[in-house]
């Protein structure tokens, strides 16, 4: 591990900012604070962070509806996403978005989704756009293993092979679609195997594992920006949340994902792997975390206190040109 | 002034649009080795090169979606559907993506794409490849729907909805591209939103686009012969739908008719009837007409066929009862 330790120190800033806002979001919603639902990415953070941390502010991500991490990740600001969660007028999208449609277009990150499948073809046409320029950016379309039975994965994944655009699709195996388990409507093992039908590189990587991440990402990543296209990267992970807050869970044991939270989590794969090489100290981390907690509990002040966003906005952003 | 046919019309629509802005791009099934099914694409690819004149596999969803996504990266991208009725393959990019993604995501982005979408009855193209499906894009916020009925406007009209900040559908009624007219040289532009008054008249006010317009004004003709002036209003746009024009004209002839291809339920005629019984009804000395197909799938027999067309004969004798 070559990693300096301002870096190390960014990345546990981003994982351990999206574990503590997930944890509070999902607080605040049982607690009745929060409209809508919200899907928690508690226990993918090194998936969403290790892609990202090799992309700038001008590379484009596409997003799930358990899209707080990516968005996170790509450096968008806790506060406004706090306040949209919130429904508030200073969030991201006014409060008209919500937790499922959370954009922030001034870091590339090219919005949340609320249709599974969703985010696919604006990433490849994103990369289209970025080929045309010849800018030398890429595209990242984060999607879960339920998605990759939509349609849209197919065309979009063949349409991006074809014409050599640079994207990457990078799904979340995270074992479940909303509540059916991956081994009961797939006949193969391994998602990326459908690499091979569309002559790209398909890659497996251990989604608990950021190093791991960050290398196999960064590989997939300079190969679009050199002009040889996509690649399909599969990282293997596990949904340690309901599918929404509020999930009865009625599908696994409390047991199973205890296993998955002992022996996977990613922040303690972290913290193990950059104490033991001596690159950071537990003291470190915890002052990290102490400063993303604050982050984190000055959002939800500021949120609760914003105002709704008001009767004026009902049409505001509807058109750009006026319309009765 | 120069006659060119509505093929032709936006040929030069799209060639200087591509010309003036870099920016503008073409993407669709069968588009530059073709030149297009009516012709509407011939000579692009040779003008600006197949990187900017697309042929794309056989994937609606990938194609619209990719032409958001390009557009939500800074591109204007003019996306071909080939015939209108398969934009009903990918209803999840039209309706969930482009058209709400500006809305959703609090204005941060505009999304700059035109669909072009060849419409209507043509020599027994049978039901999956007839439809007129514009009034189902009245019904979703966000979309602006165009309906050219002559060159002129099929030009302009082009030309504005490539210019277009939001994202615009442009039905193009199939039997119109080789039908010619006067277009005016250089660079000629039509508001979006505009209807225009193609014949003024004093005793019943006829609402049509697109390819009626015609049968409309062959039956104005007729009218005219027994003493009744119909005042015909191109609506042009039906998204938005200028109720301006129609309160106008409504105000000085007191008889409202409207005339379309598609399906008469649910269609651009029961709107423009709603609206006015709701807002104007006092102009009005008899009941509004409306004339449309009936619900029906359009039949492959030519025999059958006919029967779901609406003539000019429909259109005067409706005229002559309601003017009674």
């Amino acid at each position: 591990m070559n990693h300096d330790a301002e870096f190390l120190r960014h990345l546990y800033r981003r994982m351990i900012s999206i574990r503590l806002f997930e944890e509070k979001i999902g607080e605040l919603f049982l607690g009745g604070e929060l409209p809508g639902f919200v899907h928690l990415y508690v226990g993918e953070e090194a998936i969403a962070v290790g892609v990202c941390a090799n992309l700038t502010d001008q590379d484009y991500i596409t997003s799930t509806h358990r899209g707080h991490g990516h968005c996170i990740a790509k450096g968008a600001q806790i506060r406004p996403m706090m306040a949209e969660i919130f429904g508030k007028k200073t969030g991201y999208c006014k409060g008209k978005g919500g937790s499922m449609h959370i954009a922030d277009f001034s870091v590339g990150m090219l919005g949340a989704n609320g249709v599974v499948g969703g985010g696919y073809n604006l990433a490849v046409g994103a990369a289209l756009a970025a080929k045309m320029r010849k800018s030398g950016q890429v595209a990242v379309c984060f999607f879960g293993d339920g998605a990759s039975n939509r349609g849209t994965f197919h065309e979009g994944i063949n349409m991006a092979a074809a014409w050599k655009l640079p994207v990457i699709f990078v799904n979340e195996n995270n074992q479940w679609a909303s509540t059916t388990p991956y081994r009961t409507t797939n006949n193969i093992e391994d998602i990326a195997d459908r690499a091979k039908g569309y002559g790209i590189p398909g890659v497996i990587v251990d989604g608990n594992d950021i190093f791991a991440v960050l290398e196999t990402a960064k590989a997939a990543i300079d190969r679009a920006r050199a002009g040889d296209g996509p690649t399909l990267i599969e990282a293997k992970t596990y949904r340690i949340k309901g599918h929404f807050v509020g999930d009865p869970e009625m599908y696994r044991t409390k047991a199973e994902v205890q296993k998955h939270l002992d022996e996977n989590d990613p922040l303690k794969n972290f913290a193990h792997k950059v104490i033991g090489a001596k690159l950071l100290k537990q003291a470190d981390l915890d002052a990290i975390r102490g400063e993303a907690a604050r982050e984190v509990e000055q959002a939800v002040g500021e949120a609760r206190q914003a105002p709704y966003p008001d009767e004026a906005e009902l049409f505001a952003d509807l058109y750009v040109e006026g319309v009765k | 002034m120069r006659e060119i046919s509505f093929s032709e019309a936006t040929l030069e629509a799209m060639a200087e649009e591509m010309e003036r802005d870099a920016r503008v791009f073409v993407m669709g099934e069968d588009i530059a080795r073709q030149g297009g099914i009516f012709g509407q694409f011939k000579g692009l690819p040779q003008r600006f090169g197949t990187d900017r004149v697309l042929d794309t596999p056989i994937s609606e969803t990938a194609i619209v979606g990719a032409g958001v996504g390009a557009a939500l990266a800074g591109m204007r991208p003019v996306v071909d559907m080939h015939f209108a009725d398969f934009i009903t393959v990918c209803m999840d990019e039209v309706v969930n993506q482009m058209a709400k993604i500006r809305y959703m995501f609090g204005g941060q982005c505009i999304v700059p794409v035109v669909l072009r979408a060849p419409d209507g009855i043509i020599r027994s193209a049978a039901a999956q490849h007839s439809q007129s499906l514009e009034s189902w894009f009245l019904h979703v916020p966000g979309l602006k729907v165009v309906v050219p009925s002559n060159p002129a406007d099929a030009k302009g009209l082009l030309k504005a909805a490539i210019r277009s900040d939001d994202p615009v559908l442009y039905f193009e009624h199939k039997a119109l591209f080789p039908t010619k007219g006067p277009v005016p040289d250089g660079d000629h532009l039509v508001p979006i939103g505009k209807a225009n008054i193609v014949r003024p008249g004093r005793d019943v006010t006829i609402v049509s686009y697109s390819m009626m317009l015609h049968r409309v004004l062959e039956a104005a003709d007729k009218l005219a012969g027994q003493g009744i002036e119909a005042e015909v209003i191109d609506l042009r746009t039906i998204s938005p739908i200028d109720f301006d024009a129609i309160y106008a004209s409504i105000a000085k002839t007191h008889r409202l008719m409207v005339v379309h291809e598609a399906v008469k339920t649910g269609g651009v005629g029961a709107e423009i009837a709603a609206r006015v019984a709701e807002e104007n009804l006092d102009l009005l000395d008899a009941p509004i007409v409306r004339i449309g197909a009936p619900y029906v799938p359009i039949p492959f027999s030519p025999n059958l066929e006919k029967l779901v067309k609406i003539t000019a004969d429909d259109v005067t004798l409706a005229a002559i009862k309601l003017c009674k």
